[in-house]
């Protein structure tokens, strides 16, 4: 490994101290990496300076030694080496390369867009005439033949409250063969329009690239932030950005719950848990005003302090939010004929989870122990430490356990928090970033790890924005989660993932 | 049963009184309308304009602002020399109107109170409105207030107000997001296969004008550049009181008052 560049979780590097390696010896590096279990956290291209090649990175974290490992090479021509065939966790990556520059990943088994709609760089890498539209999901879809088969086509347009997508199932009477899914519906071009930031619109991109995950991307952004500006978030700073991302985290895994008791027919808790989920988000409410937590997290630190009677109050809600949470899920894991509906449905086995790199608790309820709170620490995580979780079976009822035990522990972790408020300015100022530098931050959302790497250029401003929401790395685990499933368990196989779109399509 | 009927009591009753009985308690750092106290503006200061991310604020007319647009971010707050702007506590800012969003400097109060439908939409809908909901690239925070409306501490139903799964089974659409390019014709497939007569609802920045992602290839600004607006409910993403009390004042189950 020593030919990477090595950095930890909120860290940065000079561009030029990132090692420009060859195609093979840049896929050998990924796929060596893998091999020693490390994962890919980002691949992505950006325009190579001073020529009009593509730069591919990568960024391999390894979880056992906490540490961060970026290479990158140069794309001359119109294609290159797809590792997808030997790394299967690179292939949506190698899509996305695809689609946003043009380049064709060879060999690559599946190459099709993922976001429909047109390359930064002019090319096309399926050759789609300029100017045409690029209507979503239109395409070949993977298919299973023979008499008895038939296709089910859901979406974009669901029929709850929900963002679109389209989903493609490939079926035997009631049993699903093959599940592909379309995305793309969300896009709003985040990425092109981060470039050449920070700017005053910077944090409402961040604070909705994924509106229910805006304090895990805000404060993931303003690590980044701080990180290129050499300035550092007091310690009160950092405990409240955790105590509302678990805030996040409380209100999403609760409603989950919730959601899935109400798809099963269990409806005591699924009403329980969608009001319990709201009176955790009226405790983000009292941190900052906005239920999502709009506005509380700033580079810099928070834009609210924490003051001790808040602190008092928010502990009071939390005791009582937790009584009541507890005894909703109580009753849904000691109610049999509920529990029968999730044991044994939507099983991912530990070694795909690892294959396709999953990430979060649907990571964790396959057996992988990984969790960027206490594998790669940054803020207030590196002194507090949460415990984490695993189950074994991989299945609905163990995607919402996992969320059972994480309600229980980020709670915990609230609660210590708030009886040692560090002390410390809300929000120290913000200087100018420093130039042509290379900087990754990670954070452990409801979801799973959030990614965001940072490009500076000469002037101190994004050349390039890379945001990788945990969603993009499990959409494929939902899939495989439906493979000879009965499709009516697709509900609760989609709610045991609850995956974002809009973080997916950017 | 008998698990389930305890943990019923002690959940106890949980609906709100409102409308008849007070609204839920709005936090105090709830941001409603930003107020701009242009008394105290500096000549030629510009720092709430150029600090506004989205356009909201108007260069020519000091405290003149567009809440369509705005996200209610603080950053216009932040960047005042002055600290002349803060945020009112008034939750009522939906309007039938696009034009009336615009609001004059340092209104006490929005002037954007929404009115009810005319008689003839009333009579339809005032006692039963079904509405399909769609998602157009929002970022799944205005979709969960929503939702959080159906739950029971809220029970949107009692109003007759329902979210149903099929355009073919609803009266209008309620729309959420920038309406990225991707979403466009499934937005107009979705409001043609409602009969008319039909209502749509733009809840949100984004769906009013863009939000954040005004001016992008990728988004078309809103709703309103593909299906006709009835109502706008601003905010990033309003607050589910605020989105109560748009759609209760359209159906005229709670007029407006003065405020």
């Amino acid at each position: 490994m020593n030919e990477l560049a090595a950095l930890t979780n909120g860290q940065s590097v000079g561009l030029d101290e990132i090692p420009t390696l060859s195609l093979p010896d840049f896929g050998q590096a990924i796929l060596s990496g893998v091999a020693a279990r490390q994962r890919v956290s980002a691949l992505f291209g950006a325009a190579a300076p001073g020529s009009a090649a593509t730069r591919l990175y990568a960024v391999l974290a390894d979880d056992e030694q906490n540490m961060l490992y970026a290479a990158a090479a140069d794309v001359a021509g119109g294609e290159f080496p797809s590792l997808t065939p030997r790394c299967p966790q690179v292939h949506l990556f190698e899509r996305e390369i695809a689609e946003q520059f043009g380049l064709r990943p060879a060999g690559h088994p599946w190459l099709k867009p993922v976001r429909y709609c047109r390359s930064w760089t002019g090319r096309d890498a399926w050759g789609r005439p300029a100017g045409e539209p690029i209507p979503p999901a239109v395409g070949d879809f993977y298919r299973v033949e023979g008499d008895e088969v038939h296709e089910v086509a859901v979406g974009p347009v669901h029929a709850g409250v929900i963002e679109p997508g389209h989903f493609r199932f490939q079926c035997h009477g009631e049993q699903v063969f093959h599940l592909e899914i379309a995305l793309g519906y969300q896009h709003r071009g985040v990425e092109a329009a981060l470039a050449g930031g920070p700017g005053a619109r910077t944090l409402p991109y961040m604070e909705t690239l994924a509106g229910d995950s805006t304090v895990a991307h805000a404060t993931t952004y303003s690590q980044l932030v701080e990180e290129l500006a050499g300035c550092q978030a007091s310690a009160r700073a950092q405990a409240v950005r955790g105590i509302a991302l678990e805030l996040e985290r409380l209100a999403n895994h609760v409603g989950d719950i919730g959601a899935l008791a109400g798809d099963v027919g269990f409806l005591p808790t699924a009403s329980f848990c969608g009001r319990i989920r709201g009176d955790f988000l009226n405790m983000s409410a009292l941190l900052c005003g906005s239920r999502f937590g709009r506005g509380l997290v700033r580079p810099g630190g928070v834009g609210f302090d924490l003051d001790a009677e808040r602190a008092a109050e928010l502990g009071r809600r939390l005791d009582a939010g937790e009584k009541d949470a507890s005894v909703a899920l109580e009753l849904l894991w000691n109610t049999q004929s509920a529990m029968a509906r999730f044991e044994e449905v939507g099983a991912v086995p530990r070694h795909v989870a690892a294959e396709l790199g999953l990430v979060g608790p649907a990571a964790r309820a396959s057996g992988l122990d990984r969790d960027i709170r206490r594998d790669q620490p940054a803020g207030i995580y590196c002194f507090t430490h949460i415990p984490v979780s695993t189950c074994e079976t991989g299945d609905v009822y163990a995607r919402a356990y996992m969320r059972g035990l994480e309600i229980e522990q980020s709670i915990a972790f609230i609660r210590d928090q708030l009886h040692a408020l560090p002390g410390g300015a809300p929000r120290a100022p913000v200087r100018a970033l420093a130039t042509n530098r290379f900087a990754v931050a990670l954070n452990e959302g409801w979801r799973g790890e959030v990614c965001h790497v940072a490009l500076t250029d000469a002037q101190g401003r994004f050349s390039r924005y890379k945001v990788i929401d945990p969603s993009f790395h499990n959409w494929t685990g939902l899939a495989y989660a439906l493979r000879n499933q009965e499709i009516s368990d697709f509900p609760i196989c989609n709610k045991s993932f609850n995956l974002s779109y809009c973080g997916h399509d950017l | 049963m008998i698990k389930a009927t305890l943990a019923r009591l002690q959940q106890k009753h949980r609906t709100i009184a409102y409308p008849d009985g007070a609204p839920p308690p709005l936090p105090d750092r709830f941001r409603g309308q930003p107020l701009f106290d242009t008394a105290t503006c500096s000549a030629g200061c510009r720092a709430c304009f150029d600090a506004c991310p989205t356009g909201a604020i108007d260069a020519r007319e000091p405290g003149r602002l567009d809440l369509g647009k705005c996200l209610f971010c603080t950053a216009c707050a932040d960047a005042c020399p002055q600290r002349a702007v803060t945020f009112s506590k008034n939750h009522q800012l939906a309007a039938r109107d696009r034009q009336a969003l615009v609001v004059a400097r340092s209104a006490a109060a929005v002037e954007a109170a929404g009115a009810a439908l005319d008689a003839k939409l009333k009579k339809l809908f005032g006692r039963s409105l079904k509405l399909r909901q769609v998602s157009a690239a929002g970022c799944n925070a205005c979709e969960a207030d929503c939702n959080v409306l159906t739950t029971v501490g809220w029970d949107l139903s009692r109003f007759g107000i329902q979210f149903v799964a099929s355009p073919r089974h609803a009266d209008g659409l309620l729309v959420t997001g920038p309406v990225s390019q991707n979403m466009a014709l499934a937005l107009k497939k979705t409001y043609d296969a409602v009969s008319d007569p039909r209502i749509v609802i733009a809840v949100g920045a984004c769906a009013i004008s863009g939000g954040p992602y005004v001016g992008h290839a990728e988004a078309n600004g809103g709703a309103a550049a593909l299906v006709p607006v009835d109502l706008y409910v601003p905010g990033c993403p309003p607050h589910p009181l605020t989105i109560l009390d748009g759609l209760l004042r359209l159906i005229g189950r709670i007029e407006d008052k003065k405020r």
